[in-house]
């Protein structure tokens, strides 16, 4: 069971993570987040229950939607933000943007925006702690429309024929882009595929932080012990529109009730719920730290924004190392 | 002086695989037939017996998740030599490659690096037809962050192979199936050989030519001929086309006001457009007649010998290509006549009987 302590920590990453975003929402009209960004909001349980029993060692690899994980990771806040502003300071110096966030130091190896591409990668992250007898995992974290790419297959037989200390995470928020699974995939294809190559499959609730870091607790300890690759499918909902920070309801793509029922199972708001019906944390101490989290990055921000780009001139950039 | 060590080009790439396997624990070497019974022509022979399966890994036919395999675990500090064993198969892996191999260095500000080798072998004649035996060097070299080379003496297969193995950057190797029973003298000891800049092999006064793999070795055949017309050159090893340094080039023809670039891959859009725009730009006003570059036509490779007669460049093609450059018909005829060959055009040699 995950104590009152790390109960507090996954709400503040979780926190952490909302506030973050929301920020970016809202200022993203100031027009000087020059990058398609793809907000986490609704989706952000999964990244801090999965990362809470991640080390720094540990890898992770992530695609277009990175924000969450890279953050539930331990990745710079700052070093994120001045990518979106593209800075010298961001965590690539500017080259990036949004889609390719990593962090060296807490073990983000990759964030890529073509889907499927970093699932190989992080593949080859586990390879490299068998190889050299090490006792860490990879983590890949994808959405539900990458088992539609071959390389998705490709990795699958890998992780498992050589057996690899690899955790695939499939993060179901039912659309691609405006595109729904049942559009794109055999029904319960999703659930059975990973079964299929003989590996241990985990159906959880993608909106229960608390849950999640419990259950992938044993997950994870079990993938360092065997050096067996395992899957989870978790269920989620992603609020705002894919690429962008509005809202895009009016598009009417997705089911009114849909969209109803996966509001009101915020993971934000279950994990208070959890905070308050437990006496870990009071209402009134929950909206205080509503309201400093959001100064807090606001400053954040804000200096970011102001910052000058320093970095190397385009015809400076060394292109080999 | 020291006796000379003949070696043919596919046990140079395996010593030279074996040193370095020998000196760094991180490297290893993964691909589809890498522990089979051909040993991938017998560059990998009896690197599974000295390493075991740890480190010469058969794998699944997945080409794009066994690339990005390799990047990941290169992002992760091992180094992996990758091979195929037909560049066309390497297409399937191109999103990786083109994507996370060649752009990992510079999207992450310089701080993660793909010590990568990838070994493509090109396939000719036999039959091979259009799936099995195609080039596509200046697709890998228009990619930023990829180095592309492609040696053709044993000395350099072994030496640049080191040199790609050491080199902290994704190394694509082109590799020529029919350079793979060329001999020739390959040190002993450990070397590397430059894979950043290219070498003049030749000195001459008439005539620059620019050449790589099967084509270089042709030409070189033709230089006893052409001396004997007192023709002489200086003659550019194209083995490494990213990155692609043509100071030198351009210095030759300052001197010799001509130029034949001759591609292993197809002239349209080839290596030697690019070399040809470079001199066009820097050094036109000393261009003594038009600069010439020859190569494949743009059509797929044919599978019958008999359409693939014209498909490949010959020495008697490459001749003819040098004494147009030098405005030198009149002694075409009499100089064709010189060049014979009981080869026939669908194998290397005659010791060559098929099937791959």
């Amino acid at each position: 069971m995950i104590s009152k302590k790390n109960t507090k920590k996954i709400y503040f990453d979780l926190l952490k993570i909302r506030t973050i975003e929301e920020i970016i929402s809202e200022r993203y009209k100031e027009q000087e987040m020059r990058c398609p960004i793809h907000l986490s909001i609704g989706q952000e349980a999964i990244a801090v229950g999965i990362c809470h029993n991640l080390n720094n060692y540990d890898q992770i690899v992530s695609n277009h939607r990175c924000h969450a994980h890279y953050l539930a990771k331990g990745g710079d806040e700052k070093k994120m933000i001045n990518e979106f502003y593209g800075n010298s300071d961001g965590c690539s110096g500017g080259r990036g943007g949004s889609m390719h966030l990593f962090d060296q130091k807490k073990g983000i190896l990759s964030s890529v925006p073509i889907v499927s591409s970093s699932i190989p990668v992080g593949v080859g992250a586990g390879f490299s702690f068998k190889y050299n007898k090490k006792k860490n995992i990879a983590v890949i974290f994808i959405g539900d429309a990458a088992i539609e790419e071959g390389v998705f297959y490709e990795s699958l037989n890998y992780a498992k024929i050589f057996s690899l200390p690899v955790l695939f995470v499939c993060e179901n928020n039912l659309f691609s882009c405006f595109t729904n699974i049942n559009e794109r995939q055999p029904k319960n294809l999703i659930k059975k595929i990973s079964k299929s190559f003989g590996m241990k499959t985990h159906f959880l609730n993608g909106n229960n932080a608390i849950q999640i870091a419990n259950k992938s607790k044993k997950i994870i300890e079990e993938i360092r012990l065997k050096n067996e690759p395992q899957f989870i499918l978790l269920d989620t909902y992603r609020v705002l529109e894919h690429c962008g920070p509005y809202e895009d309801d009016h598009l009417n793509y997705r089911n009114k009730k849909e969209i109803k029922y996966w509001k009101e199972n915020c993971p934000l708001k279950k994990l208070e719920k959890i905070l308050v019906s437990n006496k870990i944390l009071s209402k009134s101490s929950l909206r205080n730290y509503r309201l400093s989290y959001k100064k807090k990055y606001n400053l954040i921000f804000e200096d970011c924004k102001k910052s000058k780009f320093l970095g190397t001139k385009l015809n400076n950039i060394k292109l080999y190392a | 002086m020291p006796k000379k060590r003949i070696l043919t080009a596919s046990q140079a790439i395996n010593e030279a695989t074996i040193m370095a396997m020998k000196k760094d624990n991180s490297v290893y070497v993964i691909g589809e037939g890498v522990n089979d019974p051909k040993e991938i022509f017998g560059t990998t022979k009896n690197l599974k017996k000295i390493f075991t399966s740890k480190r010469v890994i058969e794998t699944p036919i997945s080409e794009n998740a066994m690339t990005g395999l390799c990047i990941g675990s290169a992002m992760m500090g091992l180094k992996p030599i990758q091979i195929h064993q037909r560049v066309d198969f390497a297409i399937l892996a191109l999103e990786q490659i083109i994507n996370n191999c060649a752009k990992a260095f510079f999207v992450s500000n310089s701080k993660h690096t793909v010590p990568m080798v990838i070994r493509m072998i090109i396939g000719r004649g036999w039959g091979q037809g259009p799936m099995h035996s195609q080039i596509l060097d200046s697709l890998f070299a228009q990619i930023p962050g990829l180095k592309v080379i492609m040696p053709t003496f044993p000395k350099d297969f072994k030496g640049m192979i080191l040199s790609a193995i050491k080199d902290r950057n994704p190394v694509v190797i082109l590799e020529h199936r029919w350079l793979h029973n060329i001999k020739g003298d390959v040190p002993k000891k450990y070397y590397l050989n430059n894979i950043n800049k290219i070498k003049k092999i030749n000195n001459g006064h008439d005539l620059t030519i620019v050449a790589n793999g099967y084509n270089l070795l042709e030409v070189i055949e033709l230089k006893k001929i052409l001396k004997d017309e007192k023709i002489s050159f200086d003659l550019f090893d194209l083995n490494i086309l990213q990155p692609l340094e043509t100071n030198a080039i351009i210095n030759s023809v300052k001197k010799t006001g001509r130029i034949l670039v001759i591609d292993s891959g197809f002239k349209n859009l080839g290596i030697g457009s690019e070399i040809i725009s470079r001199i066009s730009e820097t050094c036109m006003e000393k261009l003594k007649s038009k600069p010439l570059r020859i190569g494949l036509p743009f059509v797929p490779t044919p599978s019958s010998r008999f359409l693939a007669k014209s498909y490949y460049l010959n020495k008697k093609r490459i001749l003819i290509s040098i004494l147009q450059v030098l405005n030198k018909k009149k002694i075409k005829n009499n100089l064709s006549k010189k060049i014979k060959s009981n080869i026939p055009i669908d194998v290397p040699d005659l010791s060559f009987k098929g099937p791959f």
